[in-house]
């Protein structure tokens, strides 16, 4: 089908893209990557949308390091995260993430902001961002907040976003020197959504677990982190599958996705092992 | 609604090497612009979602779904489309090894497959078929099963990094 869409703005830097969205009444749509957005306009899932396209806003883009934090802007592409030598050394979870991330051509497009403003429960950066313990840095009319991965995601393509407010980047501690960062996923097909996932980050602090395509959002598996804490990885695994709801649909049964979770959390935890110093 | 917005975008671009303007509906796909304005119908509009990878052509060096950017994003970028690939030559060891190895039956997911091979190749890497496999997993094919596909493509990298020839 063909999109239906209000109007376009190319917007030149941020604040111009900030009084576009509220001189937009509420019909505005940030368009970054496109790449879910192009995909729900081509459909009619939504029509009329007044599109403000911010991929010229190069203060978006990039990657730095920081006083050990790690930040990504909003616009950096898929592409850019997988060959990026601050992520490899810095955020190896990302950058083996976007080997997950649906295909090459897509990866060329798709943006990191992108992907955690649309909050796809079924997508990996924003479970990724989770276990990283990542900061969301948005900019409005009002100013800058950051707001903590663990507070952003709300439900189903929902997030602490408020009207008028744009992503702008992520920021998140730098690994430690024995940190280890593990993603598993299962798809029929490369690249099609994982029927389900699981991030794992052992860090001194403890681990952090974080599921794809179990639930609603990407949230903590806080009874199966205390379970691998405590070194029992059976334990682990029955905890989080014993946390988790998973859906059913034309792709798996919540019961399969159940066991599926299981199952990578123990390959997961086997990668953990063979990365232990 | 404010006169920020247009519903009509003036854009100018490269297609193929030559200068193009237009003007474009805001919610045209790069795809539908190349094929109804410029009739350049290489590429194909065919899931409109960006799943089957029928649309891919090139843009400013990288290969994209056409179906999944719009024409108004593509103002002052460097397309190159299946024309302009074949008749610059760039692809035509590929297209060679296509019909050498019977790579093709309708020929509908061609372009997509050829523009999407040569972004994997133009590295000079010399890829394995699991590699080449996965390179293609956005790029459907229903008629060939794949296998000869692959076989073009793992061909055509080993002779270009002179280790066979086609």
């Amino acid at each position: 089908m063909k999109a239906s869409v209000g109007g376009y703005a190319r917007a030149t830097d941020l604040r111009h893209a900030l009084d576009l969205l509220a001189a937009s009444d509420g019909t505005g749509r940030v368009l970054a990557g496109g790449q879910s957005l192009i995909a729900a306009l081509n459909m009619r899932l939504s029509a009329g949308d007044m599109l403000i396209d911010i991929n010229r806003i190069a203060a978006l883009k990039g990657v730095t390091e920081d006083g050990g934090r790690l930040r990504i802007g909003a616009l950096t592409r898929h592409a850019q995260i997988a060959v990026d030598p601050l992520v490899a050394v810095h955020a190896p979870l990302l950058r083996k993430a976007t080997d997950l991330i649906a295909h090459a051509a897509i990866r060329n497009r798709g943006t990191i902001g992108g992907a955690l403003a649309h909050a796809d429960p079924a997508a990996e950066f924003p479970a990724c961002v989770l276990a990283l313990d990542a900061t969301i840095h948005v900019e409005g009319p009002s100013g800058a907040r950051d707001i903590p991965a663990g507070d952003f995601f709300v439900d189903v393509f929902e997030t602490s976003l408020r009207e008028g407010e744009i992503l702008t980047a992520i920021s998140l501690p730098v690994a430690e020197d024995a940190e280890s960062q593990v993603i598993h996923e299962l798809a029929r097909r490369s690249g099609d959504y994982a029927l389900a996932g699981v991030c794992v980050v052992r860090r001194t602090a403890g681990h952090r677990i974080v599921c794809i395509s179990v639930g609603t959002r990407p949230e903590l598996a806080e009874a199966a982190m205390q379970r691998l804490d405590a070194g029992d990885s059976d334990g682990a695994i029955d905890a989080l599958r014993a946390a988790i709801d998973p859906p059913s649909d034309t792709q798996a049964s919540g019961t399969y996705r159940r066991h599926l979770a299981g199952v990578l959390l123990r390959r997961a935890i086997a990668d953990l092992e063979g990365d232990r110093p | 609604m404010t006169a920020v917005f247009s519903d009509r975008i003036d854009i100018a671009l490269t297609v193929n090497g030559e200068a193009v303007e237009a003007r474009v509906p805001a919610g045209r796909h790069l795809v539908d612009f190349l094929r109804l304005d410029l009739g350049l119908t290489g590429a194909h509009a065919s899931c409109e979602h960006g799943v089957c990878g029928a649309c891919t052509v090139r843009v400013d060096g990288a290969a994209v779904r056409g179906c999944l950017m719009l024409a108004a994003q593509a103002d002052g970028a460097e397309v190159w489309t299946i024309e302009g690939l074949s008749d610059s030559g760039e692809v035509a060891d590929l297209q060679a090894a296509f019909v050498a190895r019977n790579a093709l039956q309708c020929g509908f997911c061609t372009p997509g497959m050829l523009v999407a091979a040569q972004d994997l190749l133009r590295s000079g890497d010399v890829p394995d078929r699991d590699t080449i496999r996965e390179h293609l997993s956005g790029n459907y094919c229903r008629c060939t099963g794949y296998e000869a596909i692959v076989d073009a493509i793992e061909t055509v990298a080993q002779a270009r990094a002179g280790k066979g020839a086609l």
